[in-house]
């Protein structure tokens, strides 16, 4: 129980503190590498709770595919964050103070916190006692939360749509790939007899 | 282990959007730039067909998908208000976008798929499907107000809009959480259960959730977003903003709070009174200055929205409920046909060389385009409250429940910050009736004018004959409670 405990503060006070960095830290490179840690922090959380398959898909698909693609991005733009951070200590102290109300109130919450009598047992979908989380997890996702799982499909489609729609532009002049085409060439077309003279070019 | 389908007939309207919007992006992507205007006409076809099978749906309140998804005659009221609004942003926008030789056939699967998502969130009991229609239907709009992504000011205001929408969606979300934490359950009615025990944890996400639906319905203080992405957006675009996501998103705010949240109803009448009054004001005094119509729609549209609210403040108890509610719809329901209107005229507003947005450009209407300038002053008017025009009997329905729930205050200055807001309309119809006419425009295309005389003619005409929807809008608010 202790050992638990210590790992959760563990996992949590780096996981708050490389989020702090992600933001805070000068070169962009390393913001990525620090919402890496995050993601990884989290997933041990997860793990924490007993969630084991939605620890290892955090890392595969956040770490693994997401950040790294982040980290490409910033690799591949030449964006001047130097630049685009300089107004941020002039707003520092108005939105530091903003902070801190924040997190005072943040504290007296959390601090209040009592959970009622008999919410933990209002669970919507309850785990069979036979099953493992991922099993669990298999047997409501297609179900009996069908609705969300299509809903998310479609903001998906949408992100899609408007993906292409913001970005490809049809260019004048470029030569594509036809392969009916190429492969509709007969001889005719595709070979031209010469006669080359010897010590002459083509030329001529 | 069996496993039975739930009934799919309660979302069968949203079934043919999605459906039909993905078999539209097929014809689409096989035909090219050329089927733009078959996929706009079938786009419009489907949201007509959509909201007549919402009209024809059976019984009193279907629900479906474990109770997350509700379908009641409030749903119904508000789907076809949305779907109609829709409609009419399609419609308006073909010679538009045509002229401006900005076409894609993408532009309107994106309304119709933010649509879906509007039909989602006036139908969602619980967070988590709220969510997710906020979220397509966000998603959408964001598209579409960069859509014109040649121009600057576009794809500003798509940016600004994306980046702020996110925060919003993050602060909805947070508040969700909350929720969740402290009652534990994302369903509407679970929460009212869990919600008379109170709990400050319940309170705090309650303002971050509030927090988020003020950001959809631009209410003060989280409108900032709204001149800028009215300004930039091309103005068919404008046009849809204004309209149709204001009723998605009027919708899930009063279902929220009066479904989940009637236990600690003190908590969040102060929130939601403080938020009318802000919204009241601002779009009172703000939009004074402004010399752009398209920036001063923006600031008129949350001053409406401050209206509107006002009546969900009165919700609060006993049968008082139901009138309130039923204030607000019709509110709803006038402002979207004000605002059509209005816009009809705004995309009319064409010069030889181009598309004009200044008020100034109005100049003189009244000799140039008499019949345009004489709905258009009407449709001000009507914004402006006065009576006997529909917009009077908006404000009159919701005032009524403030006055009865005994909120004079919120009344009082509703009717104050009413009559500021008249002056900014009635320089409208001074700039049109009684300046030098400017240039006249290019003839009115047909589908403005055909919005146009719709809206104009049921504004000037409303008080004839009213009871249809207000009957409409009481069935629709008593089967809330």
């Amino acid at each position: 129980m202790i050992l638990s405990a210590l790992f959760f503060y563990l996992f949590a006070s780096i996981c708050v503190a490389s989020a702090f960095m992600v933001i805070a830290a000068r070169n962009p490179v390393h913001s990525v590498l620090y919402l890496i840690l995050a993601f990884v922090n989290a997933a041990g959380l997860f793990l924490l709770l007993g969630a084991e398959f939605l620890a290892m898909i955090l890392v595969v698909v956040y770490v693994g595919a997401v950040a790294v693609l982040f980290l490409f991005v910033v690799m591949m733009l030449d964006v001047d964050f130097a630049e685009l951070r300089q107004g941020f200590l002039q707003y520092l102290p108005i939105g530091g103070l903003v902070g801190i109300v924040f997190l005072a109130e943040i504290l007296l919450v959390v601090g209040a916190w009592n959970i009622g009598p008999g919410i933990p047992n209002l669970v919507a979908a309850p785990i069979p006692a036979s099953v493992t989380n991922t099993e669990a997890i298999g047997l409501v996702l297609y179900t009996r939360y069908l609705y969300f799982f299509q809903a998310a499909g479609l903001v998906l489609l949408v992100a899609m749509v408007g993906a292409i729609v913001l970005t490809l532009r049809h260019k004048e002049n470029v030569k594509r790939q036809v392969i009916a085409n190429q492969i509709a060439r007969s001889k005719a077309t595709a070979i031209e007899i010469r006669n080359v003279r010897p010590g002459q070019g083509l030329q001529g | 282990m069996t496993y039975q389908l739930p009934p799919l007939l309660p979302a069968l309207p949203e079934l043919i959007l999605a459906a039909g919007a993905m078999v539209l992006l097929m014809l689409g992507a096989f035909r090219g730039e050329k089927s733009t205007p078959l996929v706009n006409c079938l786009a419009i076809i489907l949201l007509v067909i959509a909201a007549l099978v919402v009209a024809w749906m059976p019984g009193d309140k279907l629900s479906t998908f474990g109770g997350s998804f509700v379908v009641d005659d409030f749903a119904r009221f508000l789907k076809i208000l949305s779907f109609a609004g829709s409609a009419a942003a399609i419609l308006m926008s073909l010679t538009f976008l045509a002229a401006e030789k900005q076409q894609k056939f993408e532009f309107a699967i994106l309304i119709l798929l933010a649509t879906t998502g509007m039909g989602m969130m006036i139908s969602a009991a619980d967070l988590i499907a709220l969510y997710l229609g906020l979220e397509l239907m966000s998603l959408s709009l964001y598209v579409v107000a960069a859509s014109n992504r040649d121009s600057l000011r576009s794809t500003e205001a798509g940016l600004k809009y994306f980046v702020l929408g996110g925060l919003s969606s993050g602060m909805l979300l947070y508040g969700a959480s909350l929720i969740y934490g402290t009652t534990g359950t994302v369903s509407f009615s679970g929460i009212a259960q869990a919600s008379t025990q109170g709990g400050l944890g319940l309170v705090f996400g309650l303002v971050f959730l509030f927090a988020g639906f003020c950001f959809k319905v631009s209410a003060v203080p989280f409108h900032m977003w709204t001149p800028d992405v009215y300004e930039g957006a091309p103005t068919p675009v404008t046009a849809f903003f204004a309209a149709a996501p204001k009723v998605a998103g009027i919708a899930m705010f009063v279902r929220a709070t009066v479904t989940a949240f009637p236990g600690i109803v003190t908590e969040w009448q102060q929130i939601v009174v403080f938020v009318s009054i802000a919204s009241m004001a601002l779009g009172a005094f703000a939009a004074i200055g402004q010399r752009n119509i398209k920036r001063l729609m923006a600031y008129s549209s949350i001053g409406h929205m401050g209206f509107a609210l006002v009546g969900l403040a009165a919700a609060t108890t006993g049968d008082l409920r139901a009138q309130a509610v039923q204030g607000v719809l019709v509110y709803i329901a006038i402002y979207l046909t004000m605002t059509l209107g209005v816009f009809a005229c705004i995309l009319s507003m064409r010069r030889p060389k181009g598309m004009v947005e200044e008020i100034s450009d109005l100049a003189g209407l009244a000799r140039t385009k008499p019949a345009m300038a004489f709905l258009l002053a009407m449709l001000l008017f009507s914004m402006a409250g006065i009576p006997p025009l529909a917009g009077f009997f908006a404000k009159f329905y919701v005032f009524l429940a403030a006055i009865k729930a005994g909120l004079f205050t919120l009344a009082v200055i509703g009717v104050v910050t009413s009559v500021i807001g008249a002056y900014y309309y009635l320089l409208i119809v001074k700039v049109m009736y009684f300046d030098e006419p400017a240039p006249a425009f290019a003839p009115m295309p047909n589908e403005q004018v055909a919005v146009l005389a719709v809206t104009g003619i049921f504004n000037v005409l409303f008080f004839l004959y009213p009871a249809p929807l207000l009957d409409a809008a009481t069935l629709a608010a008593k089967s809330l409670f």
